[in-house]
Order: C-alpha cells, then sequence, then structure tokens
C-alpha cells in the first residue's frame, strides 16, 4: 500500500525537511524540540535496532521460543513514545520495543517474556503506565478505551491544561484493523468522546498476508467513518511521528475527541523468528523499504544540523554496551519456580489455588533428594 | 424503594438484585454499570430500574450495543480504579464478549503478578421456563467455570440475590454472576440484616436422610418440589444449592453424601462435559466408601436449547428429577 497524497512527511528519505502547506503546523511544533531531545530520538532508535539484532540472534541460539523483530519500526515508535506526556498512559501491542525502551522498560524485561519465564514482565505502574504486551490481536483497543473512558468519568481531561489533561495511545497492527474489537474501540471511542489516540502502525504484513487483504483502501481513511478523525503520516519519519502524536494526544486531551493515525512503515524483518519470508513477499519490496529507513535519515538530517561523528559513535557503543548486557543477562537467566503457577491467579485467596499449589508441593517433596 | 432497607421484605429476585446493586453503588462510589438498555429502561428485566435516575447517567451507562466492547472496556475502566458490573442481555449473547472474558479478564490478574486487580462482576440472566426464542434460555456457566481467573456464581432466591450481588461486587476478582431468569419474579423474602455470609458456600435447603440432590440457580426450586412430592411418597430428599459454581464449595455436599449415600446432580445444562458432570466425579472421589449407588445426573439434552414449545420437555422438572432418585435408590 503505497504513500498517498494525504501522508504527512517532515523528513524526507533522503535526510532533507520537507515543507509544505499541509504539514506547517507540525513542523512548529517540531522547533520546540531542543537538540538534546532529536539526539535521544536517535540515540533510541539505534539502541532498540541493535538491541532487536542481539535479541533475533538469542533466539537462533536457543535462548528464547520466539523472538518479534521491531526491525524498520523504530521511527514509528520513538517518536510516538516521546509524544506522550507524564500523566498519559500506553497500551501496546507486542512489537513496541522501542516504545518499551522510551518508557523505562528494561529491554531484557522482554526477552522473559518472549523465554516463557513470565506472561508479564513489568508493573506499568512503575513503568510510567507503560502496560503489558497483549499478544491477541487488537483487544488492548478495548482495554485503552475503558481506561480513556474512566479519565472521561473523572473529568480528567477537557479543561485545556495539556500538562494535567490525561490521554490514552494504543498500538496495533493493520492485520489488528480487522479484528471486531478494534473497529467496537472506535465504536465506543466515538461515542463517549474518549480521549484516546489509535496509532496504527502499518507494517504491511500480518505474518504472511499483505495489507492488501485486510483492506481495499487507505486504512487512515477507516476511522472517519466512525467520527473519529485522522491522518496518515511517514512512520519511518520520527519528526512526523513525534509531531502527528503530540498534536493529536493533546487534542484528545483537551476535549476533542478520539484521534487516529496511520504510521506506514514496514517490517524489515519475519513477523516472528518462526517465519520466513522469502516464502511470501518479494525482496525487492523489502529493498525499497531499506532505502527509507528510518535510523539512516535521521542520522543525516543531524549531521546536517551539525551533529559531530563522535556523538554518533558514543551511541553505536552505548547500543553495542546494552546488547551484550543483554544477552549476558540472558545467558545467566533462570527460569521461575513451580509456585509461579498458582500465584496471583486470582487476587482474594482461592481454595483451589491453595489446595493444588499444596498438593504440587508434596509431590514433588515425594521425590526427596531425586526431585 | 425506601433509601434504608432494614428488616424483612418480600421481592421478587430481579427487585432484590436491584436493592442489591443499589446499595454497593451507595457503598462505593467506584462501583458502575454498563450494558445494553440499562439506563432509563432499566434493561430487559428491569434490573437496573430506577438506579440510572437516582445515580445519573456517569454511573449507570448505557453501552453502544457490543459486548466484546463492553467487556474489554470494563477492563480498562478496572485498571482505572472502577469497579464495573456489565450486564449481558441474554445467555445466547456472550459470546461476542467470549474473548475478552477468558482471554484477557480472566487472566490479566496473572499477567499482572499481584500489580493490579480486576474487580469486574459479568451478570448475566440465564436459562430456559421463560418461553422466548433462540440464544434467551441457554446455561452456558461450565464455559466460565472451566476458565482459571473466574468466579462464578448463582443466586437461587431473591434473599442470595441481594446479598451475592453485594459479594460479587466486593470481590477483587472477576466474577461471573449468572442471574436465574425464570425466577426474577416469584417472590421470597430478603432479610436486611442478615449476616454476612461467605461468597464461595453451597448450602443445605432442605434436610433428608434418603438421597441428596442438589443444583443451583433455577434448578433449586425443581429439587424443591421434588423433595416435596417425594415425602408425600416417604422418601426423604435433603436438597443442596451450589451457590457458588466456581470454586465449588463441595463441603456441605460431602458431609451430607456421607450421610445419604446417595446423590442426584440436576442442571439445565447439556450433560456432557458439564458442571454437573465435575460434581459428579468429585463426589464419586470423595465419598468411595459412603456411597450407596452411582452419583446420578439430570440435565438438558446435548443439543442445542430447542424452540420453546418443547422446552418443558428438554428442561429437567421434578418427574425427571424423581426418576433418578428412584434409579439411585434402586441399588
Amino acid at each position: 500500500m503505497p504513500e498517498t497524497s494525504a501522508t504527512i512527511q517532515l523528513l524526507s528519505p533522503e535526510g532533507r525537511l520537507v515543507e509544505n502547506a499541509a504539514n506547517e503546523e507540525l513542523h512548529a511544533l517540531v522547533r520546540e524540540l531542543d537538540e538534546g531531545q532529536l539526539r535521544r530520538f536517535h540515540r533510541d532508535m539505534a539502541v532498540t535496532r541493535r538491541f532487536d539484532v542481539e535479541a533475533a540472534n538469542l533466539q537462533r541460539q536457543g535462548q528464547m521460543g520466539l523472538w518479534v523483530p521491531s526491525f524498520g519500526q523504530e521511527a514509528a515508535q520513538v517518536g510516538s513514545a516521546y509524544a506522550r506526556r507524564q500523566q498519559d498512559h500506553v497500551f501496546p501491542s507486542y512489537r513496541e520495543h522501542a516504545v518499551a525502551l522510551v518508557n523505562g522498560i528494561d529491554l531484557v524485561d522482554i526477552i522473559e517474556l518472549l523465554r516463557g519465564n513470565t506472561h508479564g514482565g513489568w508493573d506499568p505502574k512503575q513503568h510510567n503506565n507503560f502496560h503489558l504486551y497483549t499478544l491477541v490481536i487488537g483487544s488492548q483497543a478495548l482495554h485503552a478505551h475503558g481506561y480513556a473512558m474512566g479519565i472521561g468519568l473523572d473529568g480528567a481531561h477537557g479543561s485545556g491544561d495539556v500538562e494535567r489533561d490525561e490521554a490514552v495511545i494504543v498500538y496495533f497492527g493493520d492485520g489488528a484493523t480487522s479484528q471486531g474489537d478494534v473497529s467496537e474501540a472506535f465504536v465506543f471511542a466515538a461515542s463517549y468522546n474518549s480521549p484516546q489516540v489509535f496509532f496504527l502502525q502499518n507494517n504491511h504484513w500480518a505474518i504472511s498476508v499483505p495489507v492488501e487483504r485486510q483492506s481495499r483502501t487507505p486504512l487512515y481513511l477507516r476511522s472517519t467513518g466512525f467520527g473519529i478523525p485522522a491522518m496518515q503520516i511517514d512512520g519511518n519519519d520520527v519528526l512526523a511521528s513525534w509531531a502527528a502524536t503530540r498534536q493529536s494526544m493533546d487534542a484528545a486531551r483537551t476535549g476533542q475527541g478520539p484521534r487516529f493515525i496511520e504510521a506506514l512503515t514496514y517490517r524489515i524483518g519475519a513477523h516472528t523468528s518462526s517465519d520466513d519470508p522469502t516464502k511470501y513477499r518479494d525482496g525487492a519490496d523489502v529493498d525499497a523499504w531499506r532505502a527509507k529507513d528510518p535510523i539512516a535519515r535521521f542520522e543525516t538530517y543531524l549531521r546536517g544540523l551539525g551533529t559531530e561523528e563522535s556523538f554518533f559513535e558514543e551511541v553505536r557503543e552505548e547500543a553495542d554496551a546494552i546488547a551484550a548486557d543483554a544477552r549476558r543477562r540472558t545467558m545467566e537467566m533462570v527460569g521461575p519456580p513451580a509456585s509461579v503457577i498458582f500465584d496471583h491467579v486470582y487476587t482474594d485467596p482461592h481454595p483451589l489455588m491453595a489446595e493444588q499449589k499444596a498438593w504440587l508441593e508434596r509431590y514433588e517433596a515425594s521425590y526427596g533428594e531425586n526431585a | 424503594m425506601s433509601t434504608e432497607l432494614t428488616g424483612q421484605q418480600s421481592l421478587p429476585l430481579a427487585k432484590a438484585i436491584n436493592a442489591g446493586l443499589r446499595q454497593a453503588m451507595l457503598d462505593d462510589e467506584k462501583v458502575l454499570l454498563l450494558g445494553e438498555d440499562i439506563g432509563p429502561l432499566g434493561g430487559v428485566f428491569r434490573v437496573t430500574e430506577g438506579l440510572h435516575a437516582e445515580f445519573g447517567g456517569n454511573r449507570v451507562l448505557d453501552t453502544p450495543l457490543a459486548e466484546s466492547g463492553i467487556i474489554g472496556s470494563a477492563i480498562g475502566l478496572a485498571m482505572r480504579g472502577y469497579r464495573p458490573v456489565c450486564e449481558i442481555q441474554f445467555d445466547g449473547f456472550i459470546y461476542p464478549g467470549f474473548d475478552q472474558i477468558t482471554s484477557q479478564l480472566a487472566k490479566l490478574t496473572n499477567r499482572h503478578q499481584g500489580s493490579q486487580a480486576f474487580p469486574v462482576v459479568i451478570r448475566v440472566p440465564y436459562g430456559g421456563h421463560i418461553g422466548a426464542v433462540e440464544h434467551h434460555q441457554e446455561s452456558p456457566e461450565a464455559y466460565f467455570a472451566h476458565t482459571a481467573g473466574l468466579r462464578v456464581l448463582s443466586p437461587s432466591t431473591p434473599h442470595d440475590g441481594y446479598w451475592m450481588i453485594q459479594e460479587a461486587i466486593r470481590s477483587n476478582d472477576p466474577v461471573m454472576f449468572f442471574e436465574p431468569k425464570s425466577r426474577y419474579w416469584p417472590k421470597g423474602v430478603v432479610d436486611f440484616d442478615a449476616n454476612r455470609t461467605p461468597t464461595h458456600a453451597s448450602r443445605v435447603v432442605r434436610t433428608g436422610t434418603d438421597v441428596t440432590v442438589v443444583g443451583h440457580g433455577a434448578m433449586v426450586s425443581v429439587l424443591l418440589q421434588a423433595a416435596e412430592i417425594a415425602e408425600q411418597e416417604g422418601t426423604s430428599i435433603e436438597v443442596v444449592d451450589l451457590r457458588s459454581l466456581s470454586p465449588v464449595d463441595y463441603a456441605p455436599l460431602v458431609a451430607s453424601v456421607s450421610k445419604t449415600g446417595r446423590l442426584v446432580v440436576a442442571q439445565e445444562a447439556p450433560q456432557h462435559v458439564s458442571l454437573g458432570s465435575e460434581i459428579a466425579a468429585t463426589i464419586a472421589e470423595r465419598c468411595y466408601y459412603s456411597l450407596e449407588a452411582p452419583v446420578l445426573r439430570v440435565s438438558g439434552f446435548d443439543t442445542p436449547f430447542p424452540p420453546a414449545k418443547v422446552e418443558s420437555i428438554y428442561l429437567p422438572d421434578a418427574d425427571r428429577v424423581l426418576e433418578a432418585v428412584d434409579r439411585a435408590l434402586a441399588y
């Protein structure tokens, strides 16, 4: 699904600013960003990509049953992640490693999840309200809606003070747009005017099925029939991602209702380590998207602003160190105790959990030293 | 309805649950009601009647017509600190919300490893005897009793309806609350001054010595009717009301079967892989040396719920229960 005349881009694949009437407001927002913030964009994109490569290798070496690569989607994720404000809540799907990083998640926690040590991995309340990964496609759109609805019931949005008004952002992919839950979330969000931004990363593939099978029309048009204003952005442009999300979140938080962003990006890697993209897609498409790489274009832009080589070298070293640390900690991981089977299935005490946990302990003990 | 509920009142189940919901909303401002047609209309069975007028549209919310949307939104509301009570309009309409209930609501507590509770109640009018069209008379409770992370309750009387809905709302875990809709209208005494009973307690509701019969929801009144008839024929039946379908409180049932030596399990639901089958297996394990006969099951047939004009043949009545009682006694 190619870009359309409506696609908003601030930074071209060649790393040059694109300025026109349609993106003027977003450029104005970007001009508020200082150099430190721009460098953080680069740093977090580069660190995530380096980590992603390391994690994929760890999977191939048997350290995880599965890896879900984020390679290629760093700009859509990092830009939108930085656009949230401190009081906001973030509901990811399961490929949002860069959003996780920006929100202070220890990336090794994602390895714990995909290695089979946990179904969760972090406490959202202790991690900037970055909620748990959701594996069933599209379910989180409704959870995000319920949270946003609660903001509305609490009167915690709509005062016009962007530092105080709350909002929610939910991430999902092009495959999820076919799920009923995403459409139901559109219905509910529009109905209750909930302060919610729907952020679609259209990476063009739902495992082996191209986006054309999900929709014959550009996906950004999807929400408008539900009464939710939408925009389509170049998702490999970190500036467009940040500015579009910042503008949409602030619109939602100040009482203007939900917003929808379609970020056009591309899943350069496989869906997960379990599939083989050469079976279903043309290498030429991948090459064309590699030429629009989000990190390379932003690096060119930063260099044009005068950022020196030493900065990029420092980021490379830091990314390598983070990857090495993730590898070391993965190799040292120990599995959880058997008690995790029963713990926290319920919040209040439950007789079956107590009974079966005690049975398992007796059973294991019956093997004595041979257990 | 008066503001102060004290003493005893004769009420139908629908109004008793209404009073329980109202009390829970008065006790905790985080309690919200969500569902289809539950606002000004008061729900298709009028269980929420008057609550929209009393508490307003921010506490009693008519939702868009989408069950997954209702449950999924309730999950997010729970994360925000609310205690949502969802109404599913009819038993057979719960399936569009099934994924959000079983894959999300039931598992999210575990996924969060204790950092987030999900106090969501899902009220489901269920069961037959009302002559309604397809999808309006089913008994889907076993699907949910089979799902870890959920608690499942079903009151059989107005008194239990008033109290158990409040226990459900007070629970920090998701609760499926199955309301036997054929029992919505008959009146029963509600004691508003009663002491709280444990949420997950089954109860002997009629004592007897020859055979134990157990059931839940609307089946309890059928069992009591059967016991009445049997008494005239010289058979003493002890009736146990399960009340909680997950977890099941087996202690009163084990004590009863240890005394009578015989058990008949009755339910409206189809028999294959049912709650009644689970109870039969458990009692066979726990009461092996007391049993004088195999545990027998009386159920709906293993078919779709039939057209209403033959529901009286499909649904177990007192005669079907007594036929099983006779078989148990013949061993």
